[in-house]
């Protein structure tokens, strides 16, 4: 637990591994980088700027499930932040702009955070409420259009380059270190884990789980109306019907891969990442491969459940009598 | 102790919704928008008398729009490119759809895997299998749809109950009579109050999820034909997003979504709540279909926090007699 990467890391770094070793078969340019312009290309790139917005909705995302919560409302909260960025672009400067954009995040955090911290609901059912008419609001915002715009600050935001990395990539690795040094550089990585494990019993010993559960639901919040930010400085220009659509499952999904438990405690930001990076690295690979993406789907599906039955108790039980069975026989 | 039970509180908001529709847009009241209102949402109102058993249990069941789509699609190409006779098509389906549902069921108990993640695994395999059929929409031109299209039975005042509206009717009525009268619908609220509970009481749990998860899949499967005779096409995409609708229809029905609470009734009421926003806002014409989604969140919302409300105070006094008796 001292190091960053875990022991429990390893079956995700195998997944990735064996992965792009599949997409290295079936696209035999898969690991060319090139520098052109001050900027890397290449598909390790893309596949790392394409994940992005999943990565950092999985980074709020993780926080949230660690409280034994869940955000539905992702990817409407991304609709909404890139709807509110599209319409002020041409008008506003970029600090506004992000502001806005985040604040419009943050306060669909707070309103989660609320229903689940202070009304008590089910974090299902309290996300569910915003998902449902979050994107409405963003239609509302954008009037039912899909607004595009033309300011290069934002587009940079989406399409420009820091030190040759893509900036999604580099605002999305900021992300994460900035969200591992203040969980674990504090105790409050802990304290999250605690309200997990069991909220009535860090209640009694003197932990705020409602301020916990609220933080998380903000922070989770920010971190979609970055994602959204990024998605349509990425298109220069929003569209509140689509922008975000169904990646909350993705997100999930990241989270469930990297090992955290859907049922809360124990957490991991940099597995929750690197699930992200496993969906996206498995998207690319059949978009190479030539497959049509129809096989996305299905593939997925095979992953949740492998991983799913990997982590279950009662699999490992199994397996468990099966090795004794066979040391008992020798 | 209970105050209002939380299907009256529906109803209420259904009629006093209806009666203020229909103070603005007179027409509203008439059998021939009742009658398009059922069909409209025909399909929806089967899916969600499965899902109100399946959010009763304690669990959810996020992969019915995936498997009506799949069904749609699967029709569709049985009748018209294989050349299989409906009927056969419907009963292949139906057969297809209860096998998923109920492994779905298994893997949950047997793995002791949550809910949510496995249903979603089986959204996205279901869905991923209808684009591996097709991704075009095929039209249905086999003569027992046009037949079936064209029944309707004649209300008074012009309107008309179509088979797929008699469908629904029928399968909410045998849904709310399954639920509250027999012993399955007796352990499908044991196993929502507690597994635990219910499992010492001598219920098959496993059993139960796998039964439950294969009726929730099987009207889903049904709802996927009721679907393809509204449109007459199979298509892929179709459905998409219904998951949400439904459950948005079970909670505004007053089912708990932590189980134990709720009825199939409830549930065809928020159905209905759901359309009546959809025909307002046709009737109206210059709110835009965006208003929808906000105001199934409201309603969603409201309904949620009352049920807080009536949860909290049937606790109190609970408590406060616990409180007396030490």
């Amino acid at each position: 637990m001292t190091a960053l990467l875990p022991r429990r890391g390893l079956a995700q770094i195998l997944a990735l591994i064996v992965i792009l070793a599949v997409d290295r078969i079936v696209s035999p340019q898969f690991f060319d980088l090139r520098l052109q312009d001050g900027r890397l290309f290449g598909s390790l790139i893309d596949v790392l700027n394409r994940g992005t917005p999943v990565a950092l909705l999985s980074l709020g995302m993780v926080l949230v499930i660690a409280t034994r919560g869940i955000d539905l409302s992702v990817g409407a909260v991304m609709a909404i932040s890139g709807a509110i960025a599209a319409s002020l672009a041409d008008s506003h400067g970029l600090p506004i702009v992000l502001a806005a954009a985040l604040g419009a995040g943050l306060i669909c955090g707070l309103w989660n955070g609320f229903l689940v911290a202070v009304l008590g609901m089910q974090p299902i059912v309290a996300t569910l409420i915003l998902m449902v008419a979050g994107r409405g609001i963003a239609q509302l915002i954008t009037e039912g259009r899909i607004v595009t715009f033309s300011s290069p600050d934002l587009v940079w935001l989406g399409n420009g380059a820091v030190l040759g990395l893509p900036m999604p990539i580099a605002i999305a690795l900021g992300m994460l270190i900035l969200t591992g040094a203040v969980v674990r550089g504090s105790a409050l990585g802990l304290l999250i884990e605690a309200t997990g494990g069991n909220a009535r019993a860090s209640e009694l010993a003197g932990v705020g789980t409602r301020a916990m559960i609220l933080a998380v639901y903000v922070w989770c919040g920010i971190c979609a109306a970055l994602a959204g930010v990024i998605a349509a400085a990425d298109i220069m220009g929003a569209d509140a019907n689509n922008a975000g659509l169904w990646l909350e499952l993705d997100a999930i999904l990241a989270v469930v891969i990297g090992g955290t438990s859907l049922f809360g405690g124990r957490f991991s930001l940099v597995l929750a990442v690197l699930g992200a990076l496993i969906i996206q690295t498995m998207n690319t690979g059949i978009l190479l491969s030539g497959y049509p993406p129809e096989f996305n789907l299905l593939v997925k599906a095979v992953v949740v459940m492998t991983v799913l039955l990997l982590q279950s108790p009662k699999f490992s039980g199994i397996a468990g009598i099966a090795a004794r069975l066979r040391r008992s026989k020798a | 102790m209970k105050g209002l039970p939380p299907v009256l509180i529906t109803a209420i908001v259904l009629v006093a919704g209806f009666a203020l529709c229909a103070m603005q847009f007179p027409n509203i009241a008439s059998t021939r928008v009742v009658g398009n209102l059922l069909t409209d949402n025909a399909f929806l109102g089967i899916v969600a008398t499965g899902m109100t058993f399946v959010i009763i249990s304690g669990g959810i069941d996020l992969s019915v729009g995936s498997v009506i789509g799949f069904t749609t699609v699967f029709v569709a190409l049985a009748i018209e490119r294989w050349g299989v006779p409906p009927l056969v098509a419907f009963v292949a389906i139906l057969a297809l759809s209860a096998a998923f549902g109920g492994a779905m069921g298994a893997v949950i108990h047997v793995f002791d895997l949550p809910p949510f993640i496995v249903t979603l695994a089986g959204m996205f395999l279901a869905r991923g299998a209808s684009f591996l059929l097709s991704t075009e929409s095929v039209p249905i031109t086999a003569p027992v749809y046009s037949t079936v299209s064209d029944f309707a039975l004649r209300m008074p005042g012009g309107g008309r109950l179509t088979a797929i509206a008699i469908i629904m009717l029928v399968i909410v009525i045998g849904g709310a009579l399954l639920l509250h009268l027999t012993r399955f619908g007796a352990n499908v609220y044991a196993l929502g109050g507690s597994r635990a509970t219910a499992s010492l009481m001598g219920v098959a749990v496993g059993k139960m999820t796998v039964k439950i998860y294969m009726l929730s899949s099987l009207l889903a499967g049904i709802a996927g034909i009721v679907f393809s005779f509204y449109t007459s096409a199979g298509y892929s995409l179709s459905a998409v997003g219904v998951e949400l609708d439904t459950i948005a229809a079970v909670v505004i029905g007053g089912t708990l979504l932590t189980g134990g609470q709720g009825s199939v009734i409830g549930t065809f009421l928020g159905v209905l709540i759901q359309g009546l926003i959809q025909t307002y806002i046709n009737f109206d014409g210059t709110l835009s279909s965006w208003w929808t989604k906000i105001a199934t969140g409201v309603l969603l919302f409201a309904f949620i926090a009352l049920q807080q409300g009536l949860v909290a105070l049937a606790r109190r006094p609970a408590a406060k007699r616990a409180g007396a008796a030490t």
